[in-house]
This record gives structure tokens, sequence and C-alpha cells, in this order.
């Protein structure tokens, strides 16, 4: 059963999905060359025994960085490890740029996976790691010595590379796993927690790497628990909470559909208190309050775009000058905490 | 187009380069695990217990026994302990810790993670505990053939070279190389269906023993039912002895080379299933 809140909700099981997309229609059931450059997952559940991995999951990732946020246990890992084959779903299909996962063969030739796994094969050196995945994806031996040093030298490991990576420190592991996923130039890039034990040089070194794999047309998805880091660089998010997607899309269109929670707008302006006293009589206004430094007002309302109109209003009538106007819970940490926050208080 | 037609066009249209290079990467990195694990020395031990023996039984009793009583007490350490122990042994340790292992040190999935066949991993990774097993066990074999016959000087280079002995030798290696083919199939095999395999493996090891005493179809799907066919000298059977050495209704050499082979092969197609459908779970490990 499908019905319509707004842009769009799909009704799935028990729970509410929030799909906000610039699409107008679901591009899974789009077949052809759209479903060739997009991640689908169609009604897709895993269970582990009597354990539920993640349950009727329908998605249809567009190429960009897409941000997987949900608590521990939410099935962030069990949906990345779906989209690898790594398992396979108990029910449904999963298509990555129109390859199915039972062919590995073909998937890893286009797909890169940075798994949470901390564990690497014994006696291995960073750049031995990264040259035997190039050898086994049956590259010849200067290829592979040529491929291996442009990734560590993309992950800034080019120095410790010969250096066993049992000594290497948590961050170091991670970079050279990171290495090992985009070392053949991989068209999709999973990242299961890639900013783990990464010092914060390092990580930020990484955001940009992959916002810059993301600008280049890559799909990047990537889990996190660092909200703020993840709001920064996605282009869209899927928020998962006990194995269910509890919402999708870019996340203003997300933020947007919650409704349950009014839209809190700061707005800096000429005269904070005139704004104030006009906005409060509107209806769809819930909460008008003047900031600390009395140079600017929070305004909660049920309907922004509404409200945007009355403010465009009250510039030409009032003569308002402002000065911002700027989404105070139009991120990743909001909506998070607003579908999700109530059921998992930690993440 | 005929179905043969078909099937060799479609063979010919297969990457077999790209395979070829595959399995070599694989070799690469298992080659170093097998032979270097420090997990591996009681394999070591197995391969060469018997060198060690024979070598001490060769500067101890320096002048008495006969070549004939050593080319039988040869045979006797070849069909009792590598063919029954030895290999048997050896074998469960290297080829049920090629996925097992793995599994275990959390590394599977770096090689689900490279766009390999999942098959022609398997076949790699087979093709290295065969190199393994081979190595090591023709190794032992041979130098506990070599040592037997040194002590009797010219006499016993003669018997090698001029004799039965180059023969024996070689048939000894060849029945070494369908053990390790045929065990290694079913011991990987084990290990990917069943989580903790020694348990199989004792059974396994019990259906190799007692087969002898079933009907003969039956006994066609054991191992040493054909390797024991295949030994260049017999042992004389007697009472419970008979079990392990006599072969009741003997099939032909050529048959008795392709029975492990085949059975081996078998065995393999239905690992390439299994390993198809396996899962990275490390937790549940």
């Amino acid at each position: 059963m499908s019905v319509t809140i707004g842009d769009r909700v799909q009704r799935t099981g028990k729970r509410n999905v929030v799909t906000a997309s610039a699409a107008p229609d679901s591009t899974l059931r789009q077949p052809g060359a759209e479903t060739q450059n997009r991640i689908i997952l169609e009604n897709v559940s895993k269970f582990y025994g009597e354990v539920l991995g993640v349950n009727r999951v329908n998605l249809s990732i567009p190429p960009g960085v897409t941000g997987l946020v949900g608590p521990n246990g939410s099935g962030k890992t069990t949906l990345m490890n779906l989209m690898t084959g790594l398992i396979h779903p108990t029910e449904g299909r999963v298509s990555v740029l129109g390859i199915s996962p039972t062919r590995p063969e073909e998937l890893f030739r286009r797909v890169g996976y940075c798994t949470q796994f901390d564990s690497f094969p014994k006696g291995v050196t960073g750049f031995s790691f990264v040259h035997n995945t190039l050898r086994l994806h049956g590259l010849d031996d200067r290829e592979s010595v040529r491929l291996a040093h442009e990734a560590l030298e993309r992950v800034g490991m080019t120095e410790p590379a010969l250096r066993k990576v049992a000594g290497y420190s948590k961050g170091m592991r991670q970079r050279i796993r990171l290495a090992q996923a985009i070392c053949h130039h991989p068209t999709v890039l999973i990242l299961d927690e890639p900013l783990n034990g990464l010092d914060p040089m390092a990580r930020a070194e990484s955001l940009e790497l992959f916002q810059a794999l993301g600008r280049e047309g890559l799909h990047v998805i990537i889990s996190s628990h660092i909200l703020h880091e993840l709001d920064k660089m996605s282009d869209q998010v899927i928020l998962m909470s006990s194995g269910y997607v509890v919402a999708e899309g870019q996340i203003h269109a997300v933020r947007t559909e919650v409704k349950e929670h009014p839209m809190q707008i700061l707005i800096r302006c000429s005269d904070p208190n005139l704004l104030a006293s006009r906005v409060f009589a509107q209806d769809h206004v819930v909460e008008a309050k003047l900031n600390e430094d009395g140079k600017g007002v929070l305004v909660r309302t049920r309907d922004a775009d509404a409200f945007y109109l009355l403010l465009n209003q009250l510039v030409v009538k009032d003569k308002l000058s402002l000065e911002t106007v700027a989404p105070a819970d139009d991120d990743v940490n909001s909506v998070y905490q607003y579908l999700i926050g109530s059921e998992n208080k930690t993440i | 187009m005929t179905r043969l037609a078909q099937l060799r066009s479609s063979l010919a249209e297969q990457p077999w380069e790209l395979w070829t290079r595959q399995v070599a990467a694989v070799l690469r990195m298992d080659l170093r695990k097998n032979f270097l694990s420090r997990r591996g020395i009681w394999i070591y031990l197995l391969a060469f217990a018997p060198v060690v023996i024979i070598t001490l039984h060769a500067i101890i009793d320096r002048r008495s026994g006969s070549m004939r009583e050593d080319t039988e007490v040869l045979a006797g350490i070849f069909q009792f302990f590598y063919l029954r122990l030895g290999i048997f042994f050896g074998c469960l340790g290297i080829f049920t810790w090629l996925f097992r292992g793995e599994i275990i040190e959390k590394s599977l999935h770096y090689y689900f993670l490279a766009p390999v066949k999942r098959e022609v991993l398997l076949i790699g990774k087979f093709v290295g505990g065969l190199v393994t097993s081979v190595t090591l066990f023709g190794l032992g074999v041979f130098a506990s053939f070599a040592m037997m016959y040194l002590r009797f000087g010219d006499a016993g280079q003669y018997y090698v070279f001029n004799g039965p002995g180059m023969g024996q030798l070689l048939a000894y290696l060849g029945v070494t190389v369908l053990a390790c083919i045929g065990y290694g199939s079913v011991f990987l095999a084990l290990s990917l269906l069943f989580k903790n395999p020694i348990i199989p493996a004792i059974l396994v090891l019990g259906w190799e023993t007692f087969t002898p005493v079933l009907p003969s179809i039956v006994q066609r799907f054991s191992i040493t039912y054909y390797l024991k066919q295949l030994c260049p000298v017999s042992i004389p059977g007697e009472g419970v002895l008979a079990l392990f050495t006599v072969v009741s209704q003997p099939v032909g050499t050529v048959a008795a080379i392709l029975g492990p082979i085949v059975l081996g092969a078998l065995v393999l197609l239905l690992a390439c299933k299994l390993v198809r459908r396996l899962e990275i779970s490390y937790v549940a490990e």
C-alpha cells in the first residue's frame, strides 16, 4: 500500500519511510538506462536466523555522496554487505549499476568496498596488501605496482607502505583499507565507517577525498556516526533504524517532510521585535523567539513555504531589512533526532 | 550446431587467460601462508617423521636386515602411515584451513571483494593446497625411499636404477598425488559445509577404514579403495590387517587412477556450489 504525504511517503510494513527526491517517480520502477546508473534494492529483507538485519528495503541511489545514518544495529553494515554480495538477501533483489552482487567478477570491476572489519591477512605490508588485491583483479605486476603506488599516495600512506600492517595504528589501517577499496578506480565506492580512528587532519583529508570522488560522478556510499561531517559532504542521506529505512533523499527535502516537527528558521534583520510580533499572529507559526543578542528571531513554523511568502510581504510592507535567513534544523543531525532520536537516544 | 560444438564454442569464449592469472595470484598469496605458517609445523612432522625413523634405522641397524624386508617395511610405512594417517591428517590440516582459516582470521572478505569468480577462487585455493600437500608429502615419501635404500650402497643403487625401485618410487609419488587430490577435495568441501570439520573428518576416517567390509559398489566411494590397488608393493594381509591391505574386487589400473580424480572433481563441483552461497558473517563464527 502506498500513500502520499507531501512529496512522497511510502508505507513499508509498520514503518513510514520519508522519501524525498528531485525525481517525480520512483526510479525503482524505471527500466533501462536509468537503472544502469543506480544502486537499487527492491523489497530487500535479510534475516540472520530469527534476527532481523534489514526489512523490506526499497532504495534507488543515484550517483553522488550518499550518507547512511543510523544507530548501532540499525542495519547499515547489513545494507552495505548486501550491496556487495558478502551476504545474500533472504528476500528481494539487489542491483548495483545493473549488476547483481551474485556476480562478483563483474561487480568488483566497478565497486570498491572499505569494510569495517579491522583485520588483515597475516604478515602483509601495506603495499603488498594493495598489490595483492590488484593481482587478484588479474592485472600484471607492472600495472599492479603502478596502481598500488597511486592509491597509497592518494590516502597518504606512501611512506609506511613497506612496513607490516600489524604495526600500523588504527588510522593507518583504516587508510590502507581505503587504498585497497579505491586502487582499481571503482565507480561505486562503499565505505563503512571510514572515519573511525582517523585523526582530525586525516579525517579532513578523507572527507575532501570522498567529496572529490563524488564530484567526479562516483557513487560514494558512506556510513558514519559523525553526523555533522556526513552533513557537510552528503548529497543525499538514508536514515536507518532497527533494520528499516526511516527516511531517504536530499536532507532539505527530507526535513520538509517531517511535518511533526515545525521547521526552525533563524532570521537576522533590522527590527527583530517587529518581525516577531508580525509572524506570531500567523496560524502556522508555533513559536517566535528573540535571540539572546537581540539581533535575530528564531521562528518555528509548520509551513515553511507560507512563512517565506509572509517574510517577503513584510520586507516590502514594513521595509524590513534582512541580514540572514537560515534554516536552523535543516541538517542530518536534526532530522536524525526527529526521526530516530526518540527511539535511540545515543548514536 | 551440435551440442558438442556449442559446448566447445562456449568454452572457447571463457576468459581462461584471466582466470589463470587470478588462480596464480591466489596461489602466490596462499603458498606463502601454507608453507610458512607456524600452525603448519605438525604437518611437517607428519610428512618427515618416517624419514627420521628410517634414517635412524639406517644408522643404528647398518648391518642387519635385507633389502626385501626393508621394501616391505617401506610399503607398510607408506600404506599404514602415509596413506591412512600422514596424508589424511595433513590434508585435513591444509585443506580445511584454506577457507576456514581465512574466516577465523577474518580475512576471507578480501578475496570476496575482488572481481574473481568464486569458483576460480576455490580452484586457486585448492591448487594451492594441492601444491603444498604434494610438496610436503612427496618430499617425505621421496626422502623415506632414498634413506631406505641408501644404506645398501651399490646394491641399493642397482635396485633403484636397474631394478623395480624407480617404478616403485614413481608409483608411491603418484599415489601421494592422488591421495592429496581425493582427501583434499573432500576436506575442502567439508570446511565449507561445517564450521568445525573435525567431527565429519573423523567420520570420513571411519568410512575410509571400514568400507572394505561393505559391498564393492559402496567401496568405490572410498578413496583408499583405489589407492590401495595402485601401491607397488603388496603387504601380506593377515587377520585385522587384511582390512587395510586387501582389495576384494579390484578395478583396472586406469580406473584406479581415474577413481580419486573423478571423486575429487565431483566433490569440487559440490564445493563450488557451496562457495557461491558462502556469506561473510564473522560474528557467527
